[in-house]
């Protein structure tokens, strides 16, 4: 029998650990820092808050993908998908108006059903193909993704699907309105990942997807419904995507073929970046929401100065990207 | 041709954790030794550092009387040292002959010279006697196969020192006969043998010499033919072993029968099997691999088709579609694939113990204070030993991670309990907690089903042991008929 050493003493090398898990936060902490000395505008609330509303699309999908992701899964979709969510959604309450059976109001209400409706419908079908299909998510979602946008053209015919006027000035506050201070997306952010938080961390469900990432086999061994369990974290995250696209439709007013495109990729990175692994297993939605937040901090930095052009952009936060990969590389 | 090897003063330690403490020993060419030792005695260690795996911290390795320091295993490979490991170190979608000189490829100048290494690969597979073709993907095997494999593969590295952990734990009788022909052959061909092995049985009958190891060091060595199992045993322990097996109690004459399985068949594997078990019986199934033991009760789980076959739990018929449902009726299989099927190894403890029972005691928030004060709990009962409660499961030793796979299939506190192979690569002293365990669970009233390949286990632990092969149902042995001979006569199906 092995001999138990006398003291329970936490390992050498934790804070070590510990540090490399806070990447992302020293990251993000490193490039506030620089903005706010760079220009005195960026440690601003009004521009913090600008910050955190643009994050928040990006954000909600992600916590979202975080559940996915965790699991051993990934979506491809959610860009084209909120898309023609967006398109969907303004088509039918457009088309509530012109029939005059609604208020402005009940008609707006009735659009954010239908878009939650829409994203339940089409993360299921996802977890539905995975599952019960047995087709790779790379794949499934790859085909959604075009899928879905196509429709979307279609339904636009090749050019913009524009909310009715009447009905923008219902639905602009969502977007727009603040509540203390704090604009409406924000705060639905904040629910999303509090709410997010709790369910990976401290529900059987949650349990159960990160279990099926770290050892699908020995979880379906263990009793867990793993294919339920699957097409659960697809729908979740379809409904994230749907929250998304109720916060950003009243932000534009319109649904155009380029709406959402490469959202799929920032909320993936934005998961990544935030520590988790992408062959599943752990992850936290802390991390993701920070993973988020780092990604468009570094926009709003460009936007700022003029150091580096905007159009390099995405060159940047790719460079970030790595450079958080590298420092949590090794970790498993 | 033969080489000699001198463990000097070996030391190694895991950051603070020393678990070599100055290792001494010599092993003269062309013998073979067994390396005796409970789990965390510190073997395995020792024999990656020997091929190259590990380094020591400190103290030297001699080969051939010239100290050696292996930066990798390929450097040891090049002196003719090999390790088989206890998992398997196979690439899953590669075909055998590719795996065998996987890194050692032959070539014709850019490129590879398949038909040579196609008929180097099939002379070694039939060297260890495994017919199969060597275009075959890994992935296809059934795990004795992959086992043989290895061998094969030490042995087109043309090794000299052939260092074997557990090479028959998952081999049938037949094929570890095979392989003991084979280190037998091997000897006579001046390559020396270190084989590490739980089975007591085994070291008396294949070794010339056996080390033991305790706790890091050395403890003794002696000629195989001087001692016998019993000394083993207490040597590996430091204590008396005086009986692994306690007395068995018979089931109460009116208990009721808890389980029964009438005319299951599943495809391929198994053809209308039936059986019962009585409350407070241990059952056993024998048989040899692929005889169809295990892939009968992923059946009965649901994890697998069948296409015939009733169960009933507590005289009810029930209709069980996965391991779930088979839980909500109070049965639950403990897989013999600890790492692959029955423990997450990189989640912590109490995840694993609770896995079963999240939901049933979720309300909805998951109860983690419920969760620790229940693996205080396990940790006392089942005797888990353990560095810190808040390590992942991966760094425990096997007979403690057993004894938490255990705890974890027990949780849900189920009438029926079936446990595939449940000392499969545990130490002496974890195995006896593991037996004693069991007839905790039988004397407790609950059906106990062991699946093993271990044939006395099966006539220490059971009351009555179902013996399969191909397939069918050969017997099933009462106490009275319950011999070595008889089990292996029914396993084989060479009974007149």
């Amino acid at each position: 029998m092995q001999p138990t050493p006398a003291t329970n003493a936490a390992p050498a090398g934790f804070s070590f650990e510990r540090l490399k898990g806070l990447g992302p936060v020293v990251a993000l902490v490193l490039l506030c820092i620089a903005g706010a000395m760079l220009n005195p505008d960026f440690a601003t609330f009004d521009n913090l808050m600008n910050v955190l509303t643009r994050t928040a699309f990006i954000g909600i999908i992600a916590v979202g993908m975080t559940f996915v992701i965790v699991s051993g899964g990934i979506d491809l979709s959610v860009g084209s998908m909120a898309a023609l969510i967006a398109g969907a959604m303004i088509v039918m309450m457009n088309a509530i108006a012109t029939g005059g059976a609604l208020g402005p109001v009940a008609t707006v209400a009735a659009g954010i059903a239908l878009a939650l409706l829409f994203g339940a419908v089409f993360g299921g079908v996802h977890g539905v193909l995975i599952t019960r299909g047995r087709i790779e998510p790379f794949i499934a979602t790859l085909g959604t993704l075009g899928i879905f946008r196509a429709v979307l053209t279609y339904l636009a015919d090749g050019g913009a699907i524009t909310l009715d006027m009447n009905l923008s000035d219902t639905y602009g506050p969502v977007y727009y309105q603040s509540v203390i201070g704090v604009p409406i997306p924000v705060w639905i952010f904040l629910l999303v990942a509090v709410a997010g938080t709790v369910i990976l961390n401290r529900t059987a469900f949650g349990q159960h997807v990160q279990a099926i990432g770290s050892n699908e086999q020995v979880a379906r061994y263990a009793a867990i419904r793993v294919d339920r369990i699957k097409v659960l974290t697809y729908l979740l995250l379809g409904i994230c995507v749907a929250i998304a696209t109720i916060l950003y439709v009243p932000r534009l007013g319109s649904a155009t073929p380029t709406t959402g495109i490469l959202w799929e990729l920032e909320a993936i990175a934005a998961v990544v970046v935030g520590g988790t692994s992408l062959k599943g297993g752990s992850g936290r939605i802390v991390g993701t929401v920070i993973g988020a937040i780092l990604l468009s901090v570094i926009g709003n930095i460009l936007n700022l100065t003029s150091i580096i052009s905007v159009h390099l952009n995405a060159a940047v936060q790719g460079v970030v990207i790595i450079a958080v990969a590298y420092l949590q590389r090794g970790r498993r | 041709m033969t080489l000699a090897v001198r463990f000097n003063h070996i030391v190694k330690e895991f950051g603070p954790v020393r678990v070599l403490h100055g290792v001494d020993f010599a092993l003269a060419p062309g013998r073979v030794y067994g390396l005796l030792g409970e789990n965390g005695a510190g073997k395995s260690t020792l024999m990656k550092i020997l091929a190259g795996y590990e380094r020591p911290t400190g103290g030297q390795l001699l080969v051939d009387g010239v100290e050696r320091q292996f930066a990798d295993a390929r450097e040891a490979e090049a002196l003719g040292i090999a390790l088989i490991h206890q998992e398997f170190n196979l690439a899953e979608h590669l075909t055998i002959t590719q795996n065998i000189f996987l890194g050692h490829e032959h070539r014709k100048g850019w490129l590879l010279d398949t038909a040579s290494m196609r008929s180097a690969a099939a002379a070694c597979l039939e060297q260890v006697g495994l017919a199969v073709n060597p275009d075959a993907r890994v992935a296809d095997l059934i795990v004795a196969e992959k086992q043989l494999v290895e061998i094969a593969k030490a042995l087109s590295r043309k090794a000299r020192l052939l260092i074997m952990d557990e090479p028959t734990a998952s081999l049938s009788s037949g094929e570890t006969a095979k392989l003991f022909a084979l280190m037998a052959r091997l000897k006579s061909e001046g390559v020396t043998i270190i084989y590490i092995s739980h089975k007591l049985d085994e070291m008396e009958a294949n070794t010339d010499e056996v080390v033991v190891m305790r706790d890091g060091q050395f403890v003794t060595r002696a000629l195989t033919a001087d001692i016998n199992r019993q000394q083993m045993a207490n040597l590996m322990v430091g204590r008396e072993v005086s009986d692994m097996f306690q007395p068995k109690q018979p089931p109460a004459a009116a208990a009721p029968v808890l389980f029964k399985v009438s005319g299951l068949t599943v495809p391929g594997w198994v053809r209308d099997l039936s059986f019962e078990v009585r409350s407070g019986e241990v059952f056993g199934f024998g048989g040899l691999v692929g005889a169809g033991r295990t892939e009968a009760f992923e059946a009965i789980l649901g994890l697998r088709a069948r296409s015939a076959g009733e169960i009933e739990l507590g005289g009810e018929r029930v209709d069980i579609r996965n391991p779930r449902q088979a839980m909500q009726h109070g049965l639950t299989y403990l897989s013999e694939d600890r790492k692959g099927k029955g423990l997450h190894v990189d989640l912590g403890l109490r995840e694993n113990l609770t896995m079963m029972t999240l939901e049933r005691d979720a309300r909805p928030w998951l109860d983690i204070k419920g969760g620790r004060a229940a693996l205080d709990k396990a940790i006392a009962d089942f005797g888990i030993r353990m560095r810190d409660p808040n390590c992942a499961a991966r760094s425990l030793s096997g007979g403690n991670q057993q004894k938490l796979a255990l705890a974890k299939y027990l949780h849900s506190n189920p009438r029926v309990v079936v446990l595939d192979e449940p000392t499969r690569g545990v130490d002496v002293g974890a195995k006896r907690d593991i037996y004693a365990l069991i007839h905790r669970l039988a004397a407790e009233g609950r059906a106990v089903i062991v699946i093993s390949s271990e044939l006395i286990e099966l006539i220490g632990l059971c009351h009555r042991v179902a013996v399969l092969h191909g397939g069918k149902l050969q017997a099933v042995l009462d106490q009275d008929h319950l011999t070595e001979e008889e089990l292996i006569s029914h396993a084989t199906n060479t009974r007149h």
